[in-house]
This record gives C-alpha cells, sequence and structure tokens, in this order.
C-alpha cells in the first residue's frame, strides 16, 4: 500500500453500513473543538449506528511523524494499536490524522513487521468523517434550514491523501436551502501544516491571509470544514483581522461540517444546547 | 570519496544561514510587488499545465511510466554512466568525472585555455549555476556569457536565476527595458516586448559568431547510443552546441537513460509540465563531433558528469528518489511558499520544493536544514510532479536527518545540524505523555480547568492569529456525560 497523495488515486471501495463504528476524536477535536466530535457522533447515531469512543485514545503521532521525529511518533502509535479490537470500520473526523492513520502508521512501525502488520489492519478501515457519512451510510437529510451560502474548505489531507475532497461538496450539494460559494486558489493549503505555523510565522501568515481573504470574497455567511486544523488557523486569522480592525462581529464565523449538517437537518448542535 | 561522516565531522553548526533565510522569508512575503507578480506568474503557469492534461487517466498513466524510467535508469545507474562513456567515447564526444563544483569548472577551464578562448557563449544550464561557472570563468580571464533571454537578463543583472525554467519571471518587462537601456550600447528604453526580444537576439547573435565555445546542459543522455538530447525553445541551444568550434555540455550524473524509447515519454511530460508545451520548439540530439562530410557542428565535444552530492543521495533508496527529477519547475509553480516568497528567497540554486531536497545534498545539511521545514507539507508538489517524487516525504526524513542526534555512519553530510537536546527532550516528553493515556487524561483535564491560565502568546501562532484556547470540557467528558 502506498500513499496516493504522491500518485493516481485508486477509488476507495467502502464497506455496507456496519452496527457500530469506532471513533477516533482526535487529540485537537478532544481538548479544542469538542463539539464537532460530538456532533459528529450524533450524527451517525442518528442513522443507527452504535459509536464506541475508546477511552484510552490520544493522538494519531502526526506532530511527531511530520517534525521529522519517528522514533516518539512510533511511541505514540503503538499506544494506539489496541484501541480497536473488534472489526469495526474506524472514523475521523478529520483529514488529515484519518491521512495520518491510513498511510504513515506502517511507516512509522515498519522496522517491526508485528506492530506494521496491526498498523496496516487499522488502516485499512479508517474512514474520514465526512467520507464514512456519504459513501458508507449514504446521508440524505432533508434540509430544514433557512436559504444560505456558505463557502467550503477542504483540507490538504483531505484532498490529497484521503481524495475525499469532492465529499464535501455532495453532502452540502444535498441541502436544498444551502448555496456553496466558490474561492478562488480553492486547491491551495490555508498555511497551517502543524508546526509549520509556528517555525514559519511569516509565510505561515500571509498564507493564511490569502486564504481568508479568497474566503471572505465568496460573501458567504460562514465557513465549513471537515477539519478542525484548518478551521482554527483560518478562523482565529480572521479573527485576529477583526480585533485589529475594530470589528465586533466574527466577519469569517466557521464551523465542522458535522455540525453545520447536524443544525441543518433538524438536530441540535451541542454547542448550542441548554 | 570520503564519507560523509568524515567530511562534517568537526564542523560547527551554522546558524547564520538559517537566520538570513529567515530574513530573506520575512522581506519576500512583505513585498506587495514581489508577491502580485509571482501569484501571477504561477497562476498562469499551472493553467497551461492543466489545459495541457485534460485526461486524467493518460496523466496518471504517464506519470507512472515516467517513474518507472526514471526509477529503472537510477538502478542502473553506474553500468549506464559507463555505458554512456564508452558509445559516447565511440562517437568522438570526450567525457569527463568530475565530483564537484571545483573539479567541473577546473576541467572546462583548461580546455577554454587549450583552445585560448576569450569567450563562451551559453544554452541554459542550471548545472552551470549550480557551480558557478560564470564566476569561474571570469575570475580565470574568460567571458561566459548567457543566451537564452530570461538567463541573459539575470546576467545583466548581476542576479541570479528566481525559477529553474523561467529565470527572470521575477523581472517586470518595464525592469528589463531599463537593464538593456542601462547595459547595451547604443540602446534606448523601450518597454515593448516584442522589440526587447528583437534587441536581445541582435546581441546575442553577434555573439554566436565570435565566441570560441559554446555550453549548455542536458535533458536527457541516452546511455545505447551515446546521445546528449537538449530541450529548449528560443534556438540558442542549437546555436550554442553548433556554430562555435568546441561544444561543452555538462550534466548531473542522474541525467542518463538507456534507450532512446526511454526519451520520448520523459520529454513528453517535461514539456507538458514545466511550461503547457505539448512539445518545445526545438529538440536537440547530439552524437558527436563534426563528421568528415558534415557542413557545420563543432570539431570537438566534451560532456561533463558532475557528482556534486549525487552519489549521496543515490546511496540510500529513500533518498535516492531525489534524483527522479528532470528539472520541469512544476512543484514550484504549484507551491503556495514558492508562490509567496519567490525564487531569491531560498538563497540556493535550486529553489522551490526540489530545491529543498536536493540542496541538502549538494550544501550539506549544516547551510541548509532549515529548508525542508519551510513547507506545510501540503503535498502540491508530490501531486504534479511528472516521475511522482514523493517530496513531502522526503522533506520529513530530511527533517529527521537534520532533527537527530549526530550519530556515526549518517545518511548525509551535516546529519544532525539541527539537533537541539532540548527540543529533542520536548519531543521525548510529547511522547510518554501521549502514549499514557491516564497521564495524557490527567494533562488535558487540567487544560481545560485551568483554560483560563492559557498562555496568550503561543510563539508564531499567535504572529497572526487569536490565541488558541482550551474548550471547558473535553470530548471525552461529553462522550461520557451523554451517557
Amino acid at each position: 500500500m502506498s500513499s496516493p497523495s504522491h500518485g493516481a488515486n485508486a477509488p476507495r471501495t467502502y464497506p455496507s453500513r456496519p452496527e457500530a463504528v469506532y471513533f477516533y476524536g482526535t487529540c485537537l477535536v478532544d481538548m479544542f473543538v469538542p463539539e464537532a466530535g460530538m456532533d459528529a457522533i450524533t450524527l451517525l447515531e442518528r442513522e443507527g449506528i452504535r459509536v464506541i469512543f475508546p477511552d484510552n485514545q490520544t493522538c494519531c503521532g502526526q506532530p511527531a511523524f511530520t517534525s521529522g521525529f519517528p522514533d516518539e511518533a512510533r511511541r505514540v502509535v503503538e499506544a494506539q494499536l489496541d484501541l480497536f479490537p473488534g472489526d469495526h470500520p474506524i472514523v475521523v473526523p478529520s483529514g488529515s490524522c484519518a491521512g495520518m492513520i491510513r498511510w504513515h502508521w506502517e511507516k512509522v512501525c515498519a522496522s517491526d513487521p508485528a506492530l506494521k502488520a496491526r498498523a496496516e489492519a487499522i488502516s485499512a478501515r479508517t474512514y474520514e468523517f465526512a467520507e464514512f457519512l456519504l459513501h458508507v451510510l449514504g446521508f440524505n437529510r432533508k434540509d430544514e434550514g433557512p436559504a444560505t451560502t456558505v463557502t467550503l474548505h477542504t483540507s490538504c489531507s483531505a484532498r490529497r491523501e484521503m481524495g475525499t475532497h469532492l465529499v464535501g461538496r455532495e453532502l452540502l450539494a444535498r441541502l436544498g436551502n444551502v448555496t456553496l460559494a466558490h474561492h478562488d486558489h480553492e486547491s491551495e493549503c490555508c498555511g497551517f501544516g502543524g508546526t509549520f505555523s509556528l517555525k514559519h510565522p511569516d509565510v505561515s501568515t500571509a498564507m493564511v491571509s490569502d486564504k481568508v481573504a479568497s474566503l471572505k470574497a465568496t460573501g458567504a455567511s460562514q465557513l465549513v470544514t471537515a477539519d478542525c486544523g484548518c478551521m482554527l488557523n483560518i478562523t482565529q486569522r480572521a479573527a485576529r483581522e477583526d480585533q485589529d480592525a475594530g470589528r465586533a462581529c466574527a466577519s469569517l464565523p466557521g464551523e465542522h461540517l458535522a455540525t453545520f449538517l447536524l443544525r441543518r437537518t433538524g438536530g441540535s448542535p451541542c454547542g448550542e444546547q441548554k | 570519496m570520503s564519507s560523509p561522516a568524515q567530511q562534517s565531522a568537526g564542523k560547527p553548526v551554522a546558524f547564520v544561514s538559517a537566520q538570513a533565510l529567515r530574513a530573506r522569508m520575512h522581506d519576500a512575503v512583505n513585498d506587495p510587488h514581489l508577491r502580485q507578480s509571482f501569484r501571477g506568474a504561477m497562476d498562469f503557469l499551472m493553467a497551461k499545465r492543466a489545459a495541457q492534461f485534460p485526461d486524467q487517466g493518460e496523466l496518471d498513466s504517464l506519470r507512472s511510466l515516467s517513474e518507472s524510467i526514471r526509477q529503472y535508469s537510477l538502478s542502473r545507474l553506474p553500468d549506464l554512466l559507463e555505458q554512456l562513456e564508452s558509445n559516447l567515447t565511440r562517437n568522438g564526444v570526450q567525457v569527463h568525472w568530475a565530483e564537484t563544483p571545483e573539479e567541473a569548472n577546473a576541467i572546462m577551464l583548461g580546455i577554454a585555455q587549450r583552445h585560448a578562448a576569450k569567450l563562451i557563449v551559453k544554452g541554459k544550464s542550471m548545472v552551470s549555476e549550480e557551480i558557478e561557472f560564470n564566476h569561474a570563468m571570469e575570475a580565470a580571464g574568460v567571458g561566459a556569457l548567457e543566451s537564452d533571454m530570461g538567463e541573459y537578463i539575470v546576467q545583466l543583472a548581476g542576479e541570479k536565476p528566481s525559477h529553474i525554467i523561467m529565470p527572470a519571471i521575477h523581472q517586470t518587462k518595464q525592469q528589463i527595458a531599463r537593464l538593456f537601456a542601462e547595459h547595451i550600447p547604443g540602446v534606448d528604453y523601450t518597454d515593448n516586448v516584442d522589440a526587447l526580444i528583437q534587441i536581445g537576439r541582435r546581441v546575442l547573435r553577434e555573439k554566436f559568431e565570435v565566441a570560441d565555445i559554446g555550453l549548455s546542459g542536458v535533458n536527457f543522455a541516452v546511455a545505447e547510443t551515446g546521445t546528449l538530447c537538449l530541450v529548449e525553445n528560443e534556438g540558442n541551444g542549437r546555436m550554442c552546441t553548433t556554430v562555435p568550434k568546441v561544444h561543452i555540455a555538462i550534466t548531473g550524473i542522474e541525467k542518463v537513460v538507456e534507450k532512446l524509447e526511454h526519451v520520448a515519454p520523459l520529454f513528453s511530460i517535461l514539456t507538458r509540465s514545466a511550461t503547457g508545451q505539448a512539445v518545445s520548439t526545438y529538440f536537440n540530439m547530439i552524437s558527436g563531433p563534426r563528421r568528415g562530410e558534415d557542413k557545420d557542428g563543432p570539431e570537438e565535444v566534451h560532456l561533463v558528469l558532475l557528482d556534486n552530492g549525487r552519489s549521496q543521495a543515490y546511496a540510500d533508496e529513500q533518498l535516492r528518489k531525489t534524483l527522479q527529477c528532470i528539472r520541469c519547475g512544476a512543484c514550484m509553480n504549484h507551491c503556495p511558499v514558492y508562490t509567496r516568497i519567490g525564487g531569491h528567497a531560498y538563497g540556493t540554486t535550486y529553489p522551490g520544493p526540489i530545491g529543498k531536497i536536493i540542496s541538502p545534498h549538494m550544501m550539506g545539511l549544516e547551510q541548509t536544514h532549515l529548508l525542508p521545514t519551510a513547507s506545510s507539507l501540503c503535498g502540491a508538489c508530490g501531486e504534479v510532479c511528472p516521475v511522482k517524487i514523493p517530496i513531502p516525504e522526503l522533506l520529513i526524513r530530511l527533517r529527521g536527518e537534520a532533527n537527530s542526534a549526530p550519530h556515526a555512519n549518517p545518511a548525509m553530510v551535516g546529519q544532525g545540524a539541527a539537533y537541539d537536546p532540548k527540543i529533542s527532550l520536548l519531543w521525548k516528553l510529547w511522547a510518554r505523555l501521549y502514549a499514557r493515556p491516564a497521564t495524557y487524561r490527567a494533562f488535558t483535564w487540567l487544560a481545560t480547568r485551568f483554560r483560563a491560565l492559557t498562555p496568550t502568546q503561543q510563539s508564531g501562532w499567535t504572529a497572526a492569529r487569536t490565541p488558541l484556547k482550551p474548550a471547558s470540557r473535553r470530548l471525552r467528558d461529553m462522550v461520557k456525560d451523554r451517557r
């Protein structure tokens, strides 16, 4: 198995609807955007899927892996290999963490054949949340919200590692009252890149500022994305621009696709419950 | 050849070039003119390439074929180089081997001096940039004149190329008009592009007639036939390789392929990926000096094969993929970092994603360890690479080579150049925290309960964003409460 990010992206074959899934929330969602994870779980459960949340989950190891600390990444990955004893699919509400599990766990475990085999078995049944919702569950609920225009950011990992860049569009297209406004340079990175944003603030800022400008230029009322890393990068840059300009309202509010889909289809996102 | 370990022993870790790189990147992103011109140029080139590949299936299979050809060629590199040398020799081409830029320049200066050459006219060659050929010749009193229009402009301006295919892409027509008016006798200011090209042609045409030696690069060297293939658009390559009495070609050792039939797919994907052309205006196949009955052509042809760190990359299975490159420049055209900072900020002969993975082999990691970190790993480069070099994967590998504690028998010169015991300790602690679920839970519990104490200055993040703050409750708390 090799990562599709550098080559032809063979279409993935999807399993039939399972009875249960494992939900791998990711460390970013766990600590910074828990409502996105909760809303994704609610959506899955509403579709009749039993959701198992392994309590021992921590992080997919991506920060160490991409920073060039493979041993540290392996230590963390090893600790995750026991989380999924059953053969249920694993659903991850983030393209980059899903990509890490799907393509890179086997690489960081490559020196130990037994470990590698376990990592591969997990990789094969790991799905990004949005692709699972569309391709496995065939999500198709009636849009109950008022007419609105939104803009969509697709993460580079979803686009180039998971090959799921059309999934967000397709899910939004199923909502009758939602218009999707495309932004220029849509396939371009938002400039997050994990530690890249810390190590190269000048270039990262230039990239995210351009992304914010492109997204705002659509005139959309909000941003929707299936990756919380990109979302925090984009919305907190926009918030900083608002702050610097003395604007009281957020000029580019954003939320995870799960939260948006839940609200539009009659559910109540956990951040809005009393 | 001495081992990388021997070469790096005792060298101090150089922070100077990393600081200089940061300063250049800072200046570049804050230069609105540069930002606008690179954005426009890269958009243009991306659109041109996309128009050449309307059929994704055809692109996928051509990329796979091209990757296979390059990997096959590299797998037989030592044999193919020997075969190339013997067939070129049979064809009357003199073959020279150079391990370092200094050796390559000395070989070529020796040829120039034997012919008492005063002027060398050059076709476009990035390898000649890599070895700073012009400086070496000028220092020895031999003139070296660029005849590719972009390279000529860059030479007049006293600059280096900012792109491997379009060297003067950073220059506006007004800047070029001023350069011409200032440097070319009898030329008045005009920013009419056609007029500027005619001026350049006239100047260069005279030089071809008087030059003693023509220098060129090589796109593909065919081992089986002893043929040097040269891809170009301006005809200056053909002039350089046919008009002067002596032709010197210089190339990296990785450019060899086994058969002529291997050239066709590579040539097709090269021009389409590079400039969005179905085919280049000129494609030269050079198989030796003028023969008895020939009406033109050089009397002597030389090929200089340069290593300059390539055999270091070759020795490692993963790093070897770096050498698959056919120098199309598509990775820079699609790179969001290159688009923001332009080519000069990198401070290396080869800028952009390919520069980040090849320069460490040429210059060592001491000088270049920051380059592989200057990427968000978005993967756009790997996606468009015509020979499927896994550039993001190689960037991660190079980060690891730079970060790790110096050890015996390293894969590269400068391994450990960015090693910092404090940073390494932090990652070890990070791994402990995240590899122990109970510790992780305790940490995240504290971080969310005491979120009011979250620092508001968060390194590079808050340079341009509002601070990150943990939520009041974790996902795992919400999941528990709900049931």
